[in-house]
């Protein structure tokens, strides 16, 4: 990609993300490390799922013991929401060749995700800002990676730094960045308090894509009514 | 689990990730979808990570807890009015693992 204007402006636009991604990459690495994933395996995933909740979780997984199928099941389960904001962003990207369209969607992130839906109307016209933006993205995950892959055998131990808790405060980031509107609080609260419920319950791996599906619909179902 | 299991296992998520992404980007592009359907899909980011969000708040060991000793609903009270001032992530996950650690450091919580 020639680093034309449009790609600066991809570049600068994603700045905000990679703050958000080198710290918490760095965590991501030094958690994979302490859980006993070698250095390969651990730049690997950010090289090739690249979805940062995802990584996480694994992580515990490989570290509790979980076997392959019940790592990948989950994954698949954590990251099927790419699918719905892929859906909502699909109709803006008219124009684009397929293979921009393989590039595009393998780095859509939460984060990228938010940025591009934020100026969905122009997708169409700026495909090498688009790109260049989730390329920037990628690359300061894959920094972070790295950083925290070095740092992971000089580390004893990650709780007396809060490493652990780098995941939920990156949902907490990522959540109030996404409630622009009193029903999108609505349905976040409605599908949190489902989460908890059904984790409680029993339901380990199912209990997100189901209050998922139902926070929203509820969601939707209240907005319709109160639009009447 | 040795590395080489490790290895296929990291290819299985990744596949299972891709495809996801895919799939709507190549057979929905440019199409416009229903309004209801819209409406629906802009309503599951908020519901999707606050359904990863809360549980790990609230839940320890199995159990909702509402105690100061549960330092992530604590450390949550303050990232939620910082995360929404200052529009800015990684101030929230910097301020949120701070304080984890220095209540870790204190002794009053877990």
């Amino acid at each position: 990609m020639l680093l034309n204007r449009s790609s600066v402006t991809g570049i600068r636009r994603a700045l905000p993300i990679v703050l958000g991604y080198v710290p918490i990459g760095f965590a991501y690495g030094v958690l994979a490390g302490k859980s006993g994933l070698s250095e390969t395996n651990t730049l690997l995933m950010s090289l090739i799922v690249f979805a940062g909740s995802a990584q996480f979780i694994a992580v515990g997984l490989f570290a509790s013991g979980t076997g392959p199928a019940a790592i990948i099941l989950t994954t698949f389960i954590v990251n099927l929401r790419h699918m719905l904001m892929a859906a909502s962003l699909a109709p803006y990207l008219s124009g684009w060749k397929k293979r921009y369209l393989a590039l595009f969607s393998y780095e859509l992130t939460d984060e990228t995700f938010a940025l591009h839906s934020s100026k969905a109307q122009e997708l169409g016209e700026s495909m090498v800002e688009a790109l260049s933006l989730n390329l920037t993205a990628q690359l300061s995950w894959v920094l972070g990676s790295v950083l925290g892959i070095f740092a992971s055998g000089l580390i004893g131990d990650v709780k007396p730094l809060g490493l652990d808790y780098a995941l939920s405060a990156m949902f907490i980031g990522l959540l109030v960045s996404q409630c622009a509107n009193r029903m999108r609080v609505v349905t976040a609260i409605i599908s949190g308090g489902l989460a908890t419920g059904l984790y409680l319950l029993g339901l380990h791996q199912f209990h997100i894509i189901l209050a998922t599906v139902i926070g929203a619909t509820i969601g939707l179902g209240v907005e319709q009514w109160i639009k009447r | 689990m040795d590395q080489t299991l490790i290895f296929w296992t990291i290819v299985g998520m990744a596949v299972v990730t891709y495809i996801p992404r895919l799939l709507p980007a190549l057979f929905l592009s440019g199409k416009t979808l229903r309004p209801l359907l819209t409406a629906w899909l802009r309503l599951i980011p908020p519901a999707v990570l606050a359904a990863m969000l809360v549980p790990s708040l609230l839940i320890r060991e199995e159990r909702v807890s509402f105690s100061f000793d549960n330092l992530f609903l604590v450390a949550a009270l303050f990232a939620f009015p910082v995360a929404w001032k200052f529009k800015s992530l990684s101030a929230t996950v910097l301020l949120g693992m701070g304080l984890v650690a220095l209540g870790r450091f204190m002794g009053v919580g877990q």
